[in-house]
């Protein structure tokens, strides 16, 4: 198995440190003696191993877990949980900055504490992983083992010396940066989710190499906690596939917040002189050198498949796209499923959980849930949020079904012109002449929050035209979707209708 | 230009003149023009202003309207004044060497590709307005598409252009490349455009005219649409010998339908069938502030091709699918436009419902050191659109006016409005490619952008006449490259 980008040994050692190690990896742990055989062998205790250990031991399965490294996995660890701690105080300094569009005063020195920053997180990343400790899962009844796994059988595997049979098992190994094979990247160094975490010092200078939603999200934050930033990205635009107008709002966001925005460029090249690193971009045929004092790697993730073994448990596998999984997570061994980032496109915490969720149910079960029929909402929580869930309006026009989209730019909400949080909009995807929808993006401060009550309308069935019957308290944010199911009501209101309701109305 | 040819003290603080062969007119204590009859503020003659010669737009509409002299304007007499103003800077603007024309009217100013376009189709418009002489504007035709077909093709960096293609920028005296601009295919589409209408026009059995008809045929044919797509399902934005095509995102309903028409309609060179069935495929259909459109966020957009073709009551699959075509569309837009002008979220001054036109043109830019205090941020030459932006506070006069024929109603509202607002947009009747009156300067003139650009000229000048006469549309109508082109592409209906 690859080695990882990190060690199990945090840096610094403090005492949320201690804290997160002993609940996600006792230093005195002992791995118990295995049961005969498990109901379910989960390998990997992310998200989706979290879930799927903890559901299917309540509905009293007999469930190992295994992992190699620390309960929570990336989400808790490296990835979610310290990235939305530190975005959080780089949006405070943000609006520090910008007090004086709030009325107030700018503060006479705004002085960026990296180190708070980073303590802060720290402490709210040792709290969260009380609920993925290792105490709850023994008090769930959930066998954990600590140590690399490995197949041998198409029903046994290995952990740690220990030999683990299964009636069925779930891979849930989660992916890892996908290293970018640029000349002299490795030399130079360079940070990934998996390091950047454990920084205690600003970088100066930093270049973001890629523009998905961890090079957006870090490349803003460390830009408003003072970082000279520059992000590369190789497309024309952020968050490729995402809505081209949330992309070109996020662009903006960037160079208002100063972030020297490089599209359609590439990192070709990198060098160290004089103790800072040397990137050479192309973009076409413009030719540039930047000089940096940290370089960030987000371009993308691959699965962790390597090092199970997979062959002898008869499962099919690709190194880039993972475990394969039919629509009901199987693997190419009927005995054993897959969730999470090691199988699935779309790698978020919450779709590994969903994922796992899936597995549980058909895998001790007997059921039929298919991955297809999931709802996913995402977002990447840059300032503004982006946040999507269902069909594009390409997709949805790939497959010939005739879309309408009705679109509130957040400049026609009236929390959101209080907030001062005006940026942004709401487009919610309906099929034509009908309100079905199909699907939704939501740019606003807060669209995380905001694309939860579309996703509870797409899994219910509910359709605009109930949407705009739902009382929505005023002023909110979310008004924004009762706006959009409002508009979607007056395009009912057809001339023709117009004219029976003036001739009802003579009374 | 008119030229004020006589002056003498008429009264005490009167000073009369007479302009040209027209009747008198007044300045009044040295400050303003006396618009009597038809020298109506704004129009574009010269008066004598204290020592010195200046337009009558510079100075003269605010100060009449304090005096009980001026008159506005009929809605024909402003728009012949615009409209031959905007003739003007082709004249202006040209080099009669080889027929280029300058992009803007700024020093050093190379030629841009479409600006030729939007001269060839001027030219038509001239003649029939009796400004120019049909044999003049054959001549000066002939000599820019005869420069254009024996330019150098083999796209090197210095070449003028490759595969029938034009590189954006080419420098107005060699006719060479200049600022290492890309091969643009939407640019050679508005050459092809203008050339075509031409063509249309001059069918006079003369050796001239036929000559001229010949070489727009050739220049057409030998276009290599295909070649544009590089493999791709639809067309590049762009090419450049140093890196081949451009990877640019041109996704979504943007200025290119005539591109796509020319492209279907080419007997020798078309592009695959499904291509331009690819290029809606990213069409956006949104219902914003109240009104079904076809997003795209700047105005130009929703002009820059309906200046050729007339879209009324033709509609590709996309449209009849939404009942929509693609005329009407341009109107909604306008008036999208405008409501966002009204909602004014960002709070800039001027912004109002006769006050708007966001689209691709100049502004200024953080590097400008007369606005270095801003701390908005501020984007220079960009395509500011709606709603979603950029928007800085940089308007265009010569957009809003360009929806003339969509929305004639509030188009007029708007010029008339704009001009009398803010009459430092329009420099001998000419607008200027963008204006700001957030940064006005210490006098409350809005910050507006040095000399004019090529473009804006045309697409006034076009759309004007369209709504006047219907004289581009008409003559496209006539050509058989865009209906074969319309059809290919899906088009039924109307007058096709």
């Amino acid at each position: 198995m690859l080695q990882r980008n990190t060690s199990l040994a945090p840096v610094p050692q403090d005492a949320h440190e201690r804290e997160r190690l002993e609940n996600l990896h006792p230093s005195d742990w002992r791995n118990p003696q295995p049961a005969d055989r498990y109901n379910l062998v989960v390998i990997g205790a992310g998200p989706a191993g979290l879930v799927a250990a903890h559901t299917a031991a309540a509905r009293g399965a007999k469930v190992a877990l295994i992992e190699r490294e620390l309960l929570g996995g990336d989400c808790m660890n490296i990835g979610c949980v310290p990235s939305k701690a530190i975005l959080r105080t780089s949006r405070l300094y943000a609006e520090m900055r910008n007090a004086e569009h709030y009325g107030a005063q700018i503060p006479a020195d705004i002085r960026v504490d990296f180190a708070a920053v980073m303590q802060r997180m720290r402490r709210i990343r040792a709290r969260i992983s009380r609920v993925a400790s290792i105490d709850r899962l023994s008090a769930a009844g959930v066998d954990v083992f600590f140590g690399e796994a490995r197949f041998t059988a198409t029903d046994a595997l290995t952990v740690d010396g220990a030999r683990l049979r299964f009636r069925k098992a779930m891979i849930a190994t989660g992916a890892r940066p996908d290293t970018p094979s640029i000349p002299g990247l490795v030399e130079a160094g360079f940070l990934t989710n998996e390091n950047v975490f454990d920084l205690t010092e600003l970088p100066r200078r930093l270049l973001v190499i890629g523009g998905g939603p961890l090079g957006c999200e870090l490349a803003q934050a460390f830009c408003r906690f003072g970082a000279q930033t520059t992000i590369a990205q190789d497309m024309p635009l952020f968050l490729v596939g995402e809505e081209r107008d949330a992309a070109q709002i996020l662009s903006d966001a960037f160079a208002r917040d100063g972030i020297e925005v490089r599209l359609n460029t590439e990192a070709v090249r990198v060098r160290v002189e004089d103790g800072q690193k040397l990137v050479d971009l192309v973009s076409d045929d413009y030719k540039s050198t930047v000089a940096v004092d940290a370089i960030l790697a987000g371009t993308g993730r691959l699965p962790n498949v390597e090092g199970l073994n997979l062959e002898a448990a008869g499962v099919d596998c690709d190194a880039t796209t993972g475990v394969r999984v039919n629509d009901f997570l199987q693997t190419s061994n009927p005995r054993i499923y897959a969730a999470g980032d090691a199988c699935l496109e779309h790698k978020f915490a919450h779709t590994a959980a969903a994922s796992a969720r899936v597995v549980v149910q058909n895998a001790l079960f007997l059921g039929r849930q298919r991955l297809s029929a999931l709802t996913i909402p995402w977002c990447t929580y840059t300032d503004p949020e982006i946040a999507h869930v269902g069909l594009y309006v390409r997709q949805a026009r790939e497959r010939d079904i005739p879309v309408k989209t009705f679109t509130i730019p957040m400049h026609d909400v009236d929390r959101a012109i209080a907030d001062g949080e005006e940026v942004g909009f709401v487009k919610i995807h309906v099929k034509e002449r009908t309100d079905r929808i199909l699907g939704a993006t939501v740019v606003a401060s807060h669209a995380g929050e905001m694309i939860n009550e579309i996703t509870l309308a797409m899994v219910a069935g509910i359709g605009l035209r109930t949407l705009s019957r739902v009382i929505h308290a005023y002023p909110t944010q979310a008004e924004a979707i009762k706006k959009a199911a409002d508009a979607y009501s007056r395009t009912r209101l057809t001339p023709a209708i117009q004219s029976l309701l003036r001739r009802w109305l003579k009374w | 230009m008119r030229l004020v040819r006589r002056v003498e003290k008429a009264t005490e603080s009167r000073w009369s003149f007479h302009e040209g062969n027209g009747p008198p007119a007044y300045v009044v204590d040295g400050e303003a023009i006396l618009a009597q009859h038809n020298l109506a503020g704004g129009q574009c003659a010269k008066a004598i202003h204290g020592e010195h010669i200046v337009t009558v737009a510079d100075i003269a509409v605010p100060a009449l309207r304090h005096t009980g002299f001026y008159r506005e304007p009929t809605d024909e007499a402003l728009l012949d004044g615009l409209q031959r103003a905007a003739f003007g800077y082709f004249l202006e603007a040209v080099n009669p060497a080889n027929g280029l024309v300058a992009d803007t009217s700024r020093e050093n100013s190379p030629s841009s590709i479409a600006v030729v376009g939007f001269a060839l189709s001027a030219y038509p418009v001239a003649v029939e307005r009796g400004w120019m002489a049909r044999a003049d504007a054959v001549k000066r035709s002939l000599s820019v598409l005869r420069f254009f077909r024996d330019s150098d093709q083999s796209g090197s960096p210095e070449a003028t252009g490759y595969k029938g293609f034009y590189y954006h920028f080419l420098d107005l005296h060699t006719g060479e490349r200049v600022w290492r601009s890309e091969l643009s295919m939407i640019d050679t589409a508005l050459l092809i455009a203008g050339a075509l209408s031409a063509s249309m026009y001059f069918t006079a059995n003369t050796p001239e005219e036929t000559e001229l008809r010949e070489l727009v045929e050739t220049l057409y044919l030998r276009v290599d649409w295909r070649w544009s797509q590089g493999g791709a399902a639809t067309i590049r934005q762009g090419w450049k010998p140093e890196c081949g095509f451009l990877h640019y995102g041109w996704d979504g309903y943007n200025e290119a339908i005539v591109l796509y028409v020319l492209a279907m309609g080419s007997p020798t060179h078309p592009l695959k069938d499904d291509c331009y069935e690819a290029w809606t495929a990213t069409y956006q259909w949104e219902n914003l502030y109240g009104y079904d459109f076809l997003y795209a966020g700047p105005l130009f957009v929703h002009q820059f091709s309906h200046a050729w073709i007339d879209f009324r009551g033709i509609q590709d699959l996309f449209m009849r699918e939404k009942r929509c075509d693609y005329f009407e569309n341009s109107r909604r837009a306008a008036q999208i436009q405008r409501e966002y002008a009204q909602r004014n979220p960002h709070e800039f001054a001027g912004y109002d419902e006769n006050c708007w036109g966001l689209t691709a043109g100049d502004g200024p830019s953080d590097e400008m050191p007369e606005v270095a205090n801003e701390r908005r941020r501020l984007f220079g030459y960009a395509a500011r659109g709606v709603p979603y932006g950029p928007d800085d506070g940089t308007l265009s006069g010569s957009a809003a006016l360009a929806s003339l024929p969509f929305a004639p109603e509030i188009a007029l509202c708007a010029a008339r409005s704009m001009r009398q607002r803010f009459p430092e947009i329009l420099s001998a009747n000419q607008y200027s490619s963008g204006f700001n009156p957030s940064l006005a300067s210490t006098d409350r003139r809005a910050w507006v952008s040095s000399g004019q650009f090529g473009l804006d000229q045309g697409i006034v000048l076009m759309m004007i006449e369209n709504y006047r006469t219907e004289l581009i549309w008409k003559l496209m109508r006539g050509c058989p490259y865009i209906s074969t082109g319309l059809r290919r592409t899906g088009f039924r209906g109307g007058w096709l």
